[in-house]
């Protein structure tokens, strides 16, 4: 394994080089059933309990294909705007690995389901458009665990542990055609797809695309051509990149190494490479010294998938609004700028933000808790935002309470940490806690009066005309009612008793 | 008293309907065969007596219940050791799957179950299906119950073995270039390989997986009708599977009426290579079906020509991936895991070790047949001549209901004759590999005895996919016919052992 390698500099490398991407997604479906058999998806099992003779390979068991895939893979293909196959078929990809129990995948070959799309993704207010070569179904392997080895791989392990519950579970590969034309800006490109990507699934309803938990990987091929040059370089295939930021630092590491490459005259291989994400490196993996054969064939075990048009016209009519059209409208709407949507995107709040907005809340008040309290509390927390326990519809009465003048700002947080700590509905919260502003002349004259008496050389110089001293009344006054009187009833009763007009 | 080993299936199965005798006495009576001639046939490579005699037992329980019994209740059965049995060891003729005990059984398995059948045991076959002798079975040869020196047909020897000596009056095969017509052939036995997708594959070992098919063995056409009608139907879990009714076949075998009927001739079936005696008995069973009223011309199939050899390119490439599993790590044998070898060493050596020399040649030859650059001169082109030799059926099937031939050129050779010559043994499928290609459905059933050596000579009739009942209409007509003639059915010329 190659330890360390020799890098130049990003600008440098673009300054000589025009890179060339190829992205490999592959997304786990989130069908009940696994692709071929009726075994459990559900992850977290205990190892090897989610199996059966069909996915353990048993001799004489037979695959029967999942048809929630196969509507899943049609609805993934409309998306990214593909041709839907009128016929294809399963093909056989052959070799051997423990981690697979019949020593193949059942996966497509040269008649994928679909083919010939486009994700467009936007990168710093431009439009960027990233073709699709084509998806395909298969399915996943079993999980191996390698024991005792220094780096965790099967070379060197003292033994290998294998969970079958994996083996069998609905994948999609989308593959794109080469990205050309990204420059300075590809590893932002193949952020922006890979992030565009799981934001349609999710939208799709197919997959939760959670990378964290695997259910969305991605391949980052790279390769490097001199500026003004058609033919592209030799690429190398970094496998197994599976966070965003991954996907950014990958493409751009092998952009510098490429380069470096190149640049001092050597050549690249053709090679399997290694991501490691504590310093975003790439290291060498197998080299293929010359395309590995898989001896694909068509599946004999199963019959043709054949969708009919009028279903994948059904299908095309139920797709919900795309995310990016829809981040387009609510953008819109909403009146805000591009690096304010992108950051409403990036904080994972579009749809918390476009639920509070139904449950009744004006578009700015309901971005304005999302993007602030809640987002901070939820970074604090190191949860999704999605995930705080508190409802769009509590957010959404926040909101009222204090359009109504019941809260103000500093109140309403309060009450949303009550709601996060799970005290009821804001309600309940301001009627438990006692945070309803005080606006009653009454409680806050005497409030007013302790300040003025407090303070003696305030008063003074407020009797004498300075009048923007008073704001250190009330805050003595908020100070005492801890917040809660109404600021601008307080500042018009000191003024009233100081005898000056505001 | 009647010996219960002699009878039909049909006439056992109303013999234990009628209580004239019990399941667990016409049980006891195969088992009791099986042990004292089985050492010399050796058609079993397993004999489950407690399993066997558990399943009579519930069959005679629900009689005296008073329950309705299937037509076959209470019948015993040789299973070919290529279908899953829960519980009960399935080899598939191999050392690579030694000691296995399946945790499922096939869904043909249970269909014999849910049919009240009583499964003796698993029968010996070539391994993995490779051969048309049984010899390349990796726990030895079965003997032909004709002379016991000569081969038994194969790869489900093991079966046609059981019926034909009388330890079993009802058997499963399975056929991908002709392992049930075959070994019928050679033992004056009865053996039908259904429309491809008649019977499930869910639980059968797979071979080749767009030509096996699974299918009855029987003595009496009737007795393989019966037993077709309990194996075949819609599996949900083969995608593979017809999901249509069963042609009515135990109506067709009962009929068995040919008048009118329009029988082609292939005229590519004769020649170098035939017989006499083979061609002999042939031309008397067409002869026999113009008396019986059909009409009889003779039909041309160009492509045939090309048949075995497209075979030997199409099943070994799907046996390279359809064994790749038995890698030693989760099942069967596992060779050299001393704790110093990779995973990959052991894989490499369990291979070497449990998969006998035709096994590892049909392994090799689809594996480069598959492979990059290769692939569309081999593979590509075989499949191109299977559309074609579709199509000769499709133009023969218009002008004639049935085909015959002789099923196999020559009736059985001697255990040994063919074992060093391949070619020489893959011609033994000659005629019966067409119809797996194309996914027809053919029958072989006794026509004589090939004047020369005395042994059993195969009539094979093929029907266009789905109608399946022709060949047991015609194959009923001629087994009448001739056994009118010869005044008892062929299998009581065979030697007693």
């Amino acid at each position: 394994m190659t330890v360390t390698e020799d890098l130049v500099s990003y600008e440098d490398a673009l300054a000589a080089f025009d890179p060339v991407m190829g992205l490999e997604v592959h997304v786990e479906l989130g069908t009940k059933t696994k692709m071929f058999c009726g075994c459990s998806t559900e992850l977290g099992a205990p190892p090897n309990s989610q199996t059966c003779p069909t996915c353990l390979g048993l001799p004489g068991s037979l695959p029967v294909v999942n048809a929630v895939g196969v509507e899943s893979a049609v609805k993934i293909g409309l998306a990214l705007n593909c041709e839907i196959a009128e016929w294809c078929r399963f093909a056989r990809k052959n070799y051997f690995y423990p981690d697979m129990p019949k020593n193949f995948q059942t996966s497509q070959y040269d008649e994928p389901i679909a083919f010939n799309g486009y994700l467009d993704v936007d990168v710093e207010g431009e439009t960027f458009r990233v073709e699709i070569e084509r998806a395909h179904m298969e399915e996943d392997t079993g999980k191996s665990t390698h024991v005792g080895g220094a780096t965790g791989r099967i070379h060197g392990a003292q033994h290998s542990l294998l969970d079958y519950n994996r083996a069998g579970i609905p994948l999609i590969e989308i593959v794109t055609k080469p990205i050309v034309g990204a420059g300075a800006k590809a590893p932002e490109v193949a952020k922006a797809y890979v992030a565009e990507l799981r934001e349609l699934i999710k939208a799709l309803g197919v997959s939760e695309a959670r990378m964290e938990m695997g259910q969305m990987r991605c391949d980052v091929n790279l390769s490097l051509r001199p500026i003004g040059r058609e033919k592209f370089g030799t690429r190398s295939e970094t496998k197994n990149v599976n966070s965003l930021r991954s996907v950014e630092r990958a493409v751009r590491f092998e952009i510098q190494r490429h380069a470096a490459v190149l640049g001092g005259g050597g050549t690249i291989v053709q090679e399997t490479r290694h991501f490691h994400e504590e310093d975003g490196s790439t290291t060498s993996g197998r080299i293929k010294e010359e395309a590995e054969d898989y001896r694909y064939f068509p599946e004999p075990d199963l019959v043709p998938v054949a969708p009919a048009r009028e279903w994948v016209e059904e299908l095309r009519a139920t797709l919900p609004e795309l995310p990016r059209v829809r981040r387009q409208r609510l953008q819109a709407e909403w009146g805000i700028s591009d690096h304010e949507m992108q950051s409403v995107l990036n904080a994972g709040a579009i749809d918390p933000i476009v639920a509070t907005i139904d449950a009744g809340a004006p578009a700015d008040q309901a971005r304005k808790w999302w993007m602030g309290e809640l987002a901070r509390r939820a970074n604090e927390s190191g949860t999704e935002l999605s995930a705080l326990p508190i409802t769009a519809a509590q957010v959404a009465r926040v909101c009222a309470l204090v359009a109504e003048g019941t809260l103000n700002d500093k109140l309403a947080r309060q009450v949303i940490e009550a709601v996060l700590l799970g005290e009821g509905d804001p309600d309940q919260v301001v009627e438990q806690r006692g945070l309803a502003i005080v606006s009653d002349d009454s409680a806050l004259g005497a409030a007013v009066d302790e300040a003025i008496a407090a303070n003696p050389g305030v008063a003074d110089k407020i009797r004498d005309g300075k009048v923007a001293a008073a704001g250190a009344l009330v805050g003595a006054v908020m100070k005492a009612t801890r917040g809660q009187a109404d600021a601008a009833r307080a500042r018009e009763l000191i003024l009233e008793r100081l005898g000056v007009q505001g | 008293m009647t010996d219960l080993t002699r009878l039909t299936a049909a006439e056992t199965a109303a013999k234990i309907a009628s209580g004239e005798t019990s399941a667990v006495e016409v049980a006891k009576a195969h088992l009791d065969r099986i042990a004292a001639i089985d050492e010399k046939v050796h058609a079993f490579l397993h004999v489950d007596t407690e399993g066997a005699l558990a399943a009579a037992r519930a069959v005679d329980g629900k009689r005296a219940k008073g329950e309705k019994l299937g037509p076959l209740a209470g019948v015993p059965l040789a299973l070919k050791d290529i279908f899953t049995t829960e519980g009960v060891p399935t080899t598939v003729g191999s050392k690579i799957l030694e000691g296995w005990i399946p945790p499922y059984d096939a869904t043909l398995t249970r269909k014999l179950k849910d049919a009240g059948i009583v499964i003796l045991g698993k029968t010996n076959m070539d391994e993995f299906a490779m051969g048309s002798s049984t010899e390349n079975s990796a726990y030895g040869p079965t003997g032909n119950p004709w002379d016991l020196t000569r081969i038994p047909g194969g790869s489900g020897g093991g079966s046609s073995a059981a019926l034909a000596s009388f330890q079993a009056p009802l058997a499963i095969g399975t056929d991908t270039g002709g392992s049930i017509r075959q070994p019928a052939a050679v033992t004056g036995t009865v053996g039908v390989k259904p429309t491809y997708g008649a019977v499930s594959r869910y639980g059968m070992v797979a071979f080749s997986s767009s030509l096996d098919q699974g299918g009855p063995c029987a003595r009496t056409v009737l007795d393989a009708a019966l037993l077709h009608e309990a194996i075949a139907g819609h599996d949900p879990l083969d995608s593979t599977s017809i999901d249509a009714p069963v042609p009515p076949v135990v109506e067709a075998a009962r009929s068995g009426d040919v008048r009118g009927l329009r029988v082609g001739v292939v005229k590519e079936f004769a020649g170098e290579g035939y017989q006499a005696g083979v061609m002999e008995r042939f031309n008397d069973s067409v002869e026999m079906l113009r008396e019986l009223g059909a009409e009889v011309v003779e039909v041309s199939c160009p492509s045939f020509t090309y048949a075995l050899a497209a075979y030997y390119l199409i099943a070994p490439s799907e046996c390279s991936s359809n064994l790749a599993r038995f890698d030693g790590l989760r099942y069967g044998l596992r060779t050299g895991d001393d704790g110093t070898r990779s995973a990959e060493e052991v894989t490499s050596l369990t291979r070497e070790a449990g998969f006998g020399p035709e096994v590892k040649r049909r392994i090799m030859l689809g594996t480069y047949a598959l492979s990059s650059g290769y692939y569309d001169a081999y593979y590509g082109s075989a499949q191109k001549v299977r559309t074609l030799i579709t199509r000769d059926f499709e133009r023969a099937f218009g002008e004639v209901d049935v085909l015959v031939s002789p099923t196999t050129p020559t009736t059985a050779f001697p255990i040994g004759e063919r074992a060093d010559d391949p070619m020489a043994m893959y011609l033994a499928d000659l005629c019966t590999i067409p119809a797996n290609l194309a996914g027809n459905a053919a029958m072989s059933l006794p026509c004589g005895l090939a004047p020369e050596d005395g042994l059993p000579v195969g009539l094979q009739i093929i029907a266009p996919a789905l109608a399946d009942d022709r060949l047991y209409r015609v194959g009923a007509a001629v087994e009448a016919a001739f056994t009118a003639r010869w005044g008892h059915p062929l299998l009581e010329e065979a030697p007693t052992l």
